[in-house]
């Protein structure tokens, strides 16, 4: 069991208000993502839950129960920190096994869920050493694995990929993604790379400046953003925008184009422009172009596309695709 | 900057390091060879081959009870710091892991209360102590080593402290631990190897301490630093006694600090350097 | 952490210290502001009276005051050149690669543990005595008529041991800023065709510029407070020669039995430290964030 619900949480350091009052419910088993830029209050907001820090007004409630003045321990849930947290003079044994032994669990009880886990987690051969002889990717391991020995009602992961080279981010999201398959347990994720988000989620709520932005299932959010925010952060690359008299022929006040939704041509088209670096990456061209009404957009064409620097280009935006805000950023 | 040296121009850095070193440490070395000569040796002249007679050793022992200033400046020197100990580890604990906005002004100003110079409140501690018995008592020496000592320790643990990340605490936290648990099972830990380095800066402070162990005691509680500062006088120890004396009353701390370089740094910089 | 609970212990953690600093800070020093306004000497206690501002007064007028201000400065900047400038050059020198590095090291920081007065005591007789100190011996070794150090340069002699004493914490601190200079900003300017002595001019000098304000500031801090160094070797001799401002006071209280003058001089002192605290606490607290 693992929902989450939350009633105009707000949450204020001294005179700055960080979180202005969030309402969110998180059903039992889904994988949530908070994403947003740095200090959109995303972390704030999951430490608000791990009950790490004190809501300043509203209420938080487990599985229908109030737990806004429970401590984090009697809430039930797990967390993995950006930093994984190690306690560097325990063995990955002793690590693992270290919620269990504050619950006051059997040793035998306590081996039996520590080798499970290191099973589960490929950790088998690494029980005996220090955190600090471990790899960034297992220590990652090793901070999971003290997650799910306590068969937690939900897990909350804080940037938990951020320390990792790229290659091993692509494995450890796969590999907590089968986890989450496997377990049916709730998790709420946080993270501020909308990849991340788009790959794992089956909900994700964008935040800005401590207001939700929008809550939805990746597709949702990519197809129907409900606001240019929204619209320019999930996807990449980033959205092409367009203001002024060409957004007001369609009418709006800005337009939004995704890369891969032009027309590319070299004859002609609503927008022409001046192709400036060129990326061929093979199986995708991204060109970055110069349009001549002054805005600078990204275009991707399937497969390969012969142009150069300098070339010029039109492009058309595909009929349907096009994103269209009114002045105060809302979709239309 | 992994570039290979001539063997030629290490072998000049080396003889040129060497020298300035035992440059340096030449008068301890002197001083350590001095106590092995007999008094005639002593003042017959530079040599640098003593006899290696221990009759010095001896002799400081038997004709001035050398072990009595010796087992007070061990209890002056650890008493006032585990006293300062018990009164800073909380205090750091609570500055470098549950802030307030006035943590920092806190800080600064137990640095500043280091900044006043001991003299200046000579008078009122001398006749504070004259009145109060507690002038030549161990205890007394005790209390002011400790407290001229306690700012420097709890920023050095502070600075300890603050290197242990608050997320660990935290993930204890999740994890189920209570307070006592946290700080038996993580915290100290943790935080053991800052106090040992911290104990260890502070002993050798206090045991070289020379200003309040001269001032406050006479003869039942002189520290070492108090009892070598008393054969100033012309009729005072001959040449191989004083060393002897000297170097038994440095080679403890000698030793110590040869471990505590690192630490050393960072405590008496108050971490501005590490 | 910012939880209610944690807070209000946190409170109840600091508390001991706090208390006990502020009644060391504050109750000694009334103490002292308080007898500097009195005529009390500890010879004849019965006469103490109110005295008003002549303590300062007297302090002002004397002469040995004056020259124990300048004996200070003397012994502070003195020790401060040799202590930097060999500092620098003794880090420098121990940063080459060299053999025995280790030892070198210990080597060098070793008087640092030296107490003060067996410091001054093995200067003193082992090494300046006009007789049978080492540099007596060289001076006779090329047929010199021995120096007699604490006679004649009463002052320099102390400035020498302390200076001794303070070089290895000078050394062993800009040695550890000097390893955590950047190798590759080296190189970089390697590259650009600086020469060895722009390169320590224009990186490794201003790399080192906040070790040694560290340096200079806790240095002066100490060497405001010589005492044991000129007890046991010079008793502020020949007449005040070699007399400092803590010294001057000592002798004062300890000797004269006069507890206002002293208590004046006390606090002479405490508004000189203060001056070099302001600049210290500016240095230490930029690092605190």
């Amino acid at each position: 069991m693992g929902s989450i619900t939350l009633k105009n949480v707000r949450k204020a350091f001294g005179e700055v208000e960080v979180i202005p009052g969030v309402d969110l419910t998180i059903e039992d088993g889904e994988f949530v993502v908070f994403v947003g830029p740095s200090g959109c209050g995303k972390s704030t907001l999951l430490r608000l839950i791990a009950g790490l820090e004190d809501v300043t007004s509203g209420g938080i409630s487990i599985d229908g129960k109030d737990v806004t003045d429970a401590g984090p321990a009697q809430r039930g849930l797990a967390m993995v920190f950006q930093s994984y947290a190690l306690y560097p003079h325990m063995s990955v044994r002793k690590n693992i096994a270290f919620p269990l032994k504050m619950a006051k669990m059997s040793e035998a009880e306590q081996e039996k869920r520590v080798s499970h886990a290191a099973k589960i987690l490929n950790l088998d051969s690494y029980l005996d050493r220090k955190p600090g002889q471990l790899s960034g990717g297992q220590r990652q391991r090793v901070a999971i694995g003290r997650a799910i020995v306590r068969e937690p009602s939900a897990f909350l992961f804080d940037e938990p990929l951020s320390n990792l080279d790229a290659a091993l981010r692509v494995n450890m999201r796969v590999e907590i993604s089968e986890l989450h398959n496997s377990l049916k347990t709730t998790m709420i994720y946080v993270t501020h790379d909308q990849v991340e988000a788009m790959t794992m989620a089956d909900k994700i709520v964008v935040l800005r400046a401590g207001r939700v932005e929008q809550v939805g299932s990746p597709l949702e959010l990519y197809s129907r953003p409900a606001n240019r925010f929204v619209g320019g952060f999930i996807g990449s690359p980033n959205m092409n925008f367009i203001e002024g008299e060409d957004a007001a022929r369609h009418g709006a006040h800005t337009i939004g184009i995704r890369p891969k939704h032009w027309k590319l041509s070299q004859a002609e088209g609503e927008f022409p422009g001046t192709v400036g670096v060129a990326e061929h990456l093979g199986s995708d061209t991204f060109l970055h172009i110069d349009l001549d009404n002054g805005a600078h957009i990204i275009a991707r064409a399937a497969g390969e596309f012969p142009v150069h620097h300098g070339d010029r280009i039109f492009l058309t935006p595909q009929e349907g695709r096009i994103y269209k805000f009114g002045q105060d950023g809302l979709a239309l | 900057m992994a570039r290979a040296v001539s063997q030629n121009t290490k072998i000049g850095y080396t003889i040129a390091a060497w020298l300035v070193a035992l440059l340096i440490f030449f008068p301890i070395l002197y001083a350590i060879i001095t106590s092995l000569k007999t008094e005639q040796e002593a003042i017959a002249g530079f040599d640098l081959i003593p006899s290696f007679t221990l009759e010095s050793y001896r002799e400081v022992q038997s004709q001035y009870n050398y072990f009595r200033p010796f087992m007070n400046s061990v209890i002056i020197a650890i008493g006032s710091t585990v006293l300062a100990l018990i009164v800073a580890v909380p205090a750091a604990w609570a500055m470098a892991f549950a802030p307030t906005k006035r943590t920092k002004d806190i800080l600064m100003w137990m640095l500043s209360t280091k900044m006043m110079p001991a003299v200046a409140v000579l008078v009122p501690i001398y006749l504070i102590f004259l009145k109060t018995g507690l002038m030549d008592t161990r205890i007394g020496l005790v209390i002011v080593l400790m407290l001229m000592n306690l700012p420097i320790v709890v920023w050095m643990l502070y600075t300890y402290f603050r290197e242990i990340p608050g997320e660990i605490l935290e993930a204890a936290r999740m994890d189920g631990a209570t307070l006592g648990q946290e700080i038996v099972h993580v915290l100290t830990p943790m935080a053991v190897p800052g106090i040992a380095s911290t104990l260890l800066l502070n002993v050798i402070l206090a045991w070289n301490e020379a200003f309040w162990t001269i001032q406050l005691t006479t003869t039942n509680a002189a520290p070492l630093s108090a009892f070598i500062a008393s054969f100033s006088s012309p009729q005072g120890l001959f040449w191989a006694k004083l060393s002897a004396a000297s170097v038994m009353a440095i080679a403890p701390i000698l030793i110590m600090g040869w471990f505590s370089q690192k630490q050393l740094v960072r405590g008496l910089t108050f971490g501005a350097v590490k | 952490m910012a939880t209610r609970q944690t807070q209000s212990l946190a409170r109840l953690m600091r508390a001991p210290a706090i208390i006990l600093l502020l009644i060391w800070m504050i109750v000694p020093l009334a103490m002292t502001l308080y007898y500097s306004f009195l005529n009390y000497n500890l010879l004849n206690p019965a006469s103490t009276s109110w005295a008003g501002w002549f303590n300062y007064q007297y302090f002002y007028t004397d002469p040995a005051f004056f020259e124990a201000i300048w004996n200070t400065l003397i012994l502070v900047l003195g020790v401060l050149c040799i202590t930097v400038v060999g500092g620098i050059l003794i880090a420098l020198l121990i940063d080459k690669p060299i053999f025995g590095q280790g030892i070198v090291r210990i080597l060098v920081i070793s008087p640092f543990f030296v107490m003060p007065p067996v410091a001054a005591l093995i200067w003193k007789n082992m090494i300046m005595h006009p007789s049978y100190g080492v540099l007596a011996d060289v001076a006779k070794f090329f047929g010199l008529q021995p120096v007699d150090w604490f006679a004649q340069f009463p002052l320099f002699s102390i400035i020498v041991i302390v200076a001794w004493q303070w070089l290895p914490f000078a050394t062993l601190i800009l040695l550890t800023s000097l390893q955590s200079l950047d190798g590759e900003q080296m190189e970089a300017a390697e590259m650009d065709g600086a020469s060895a002595l722009s390169r320590f001019f224009y990186l490794t000098l201003p790399h080192m510029a906040r070790a040694i304000t560290v340096v200079i500031l806790i240095q002066t801090i100490f060497l405001l407070g010589v005492y044991a160094e000129i007890l046991v070797t010079t008793n502020g001799g020949p007449g005040n020669a070699s007399t400092n401002l803590t010294y001057l006071i000592y002798r004062a209280a300890r000797l004269n039995f006069d507890i206002g003058g002293a208590a004046a001089g006390g606090i002479i002192a405490v508004i000189l430290a203060n001056f070099v605290a302001i600049f210290l606490m500016r240095a230490v607290g930029k690092n605190l964030d």
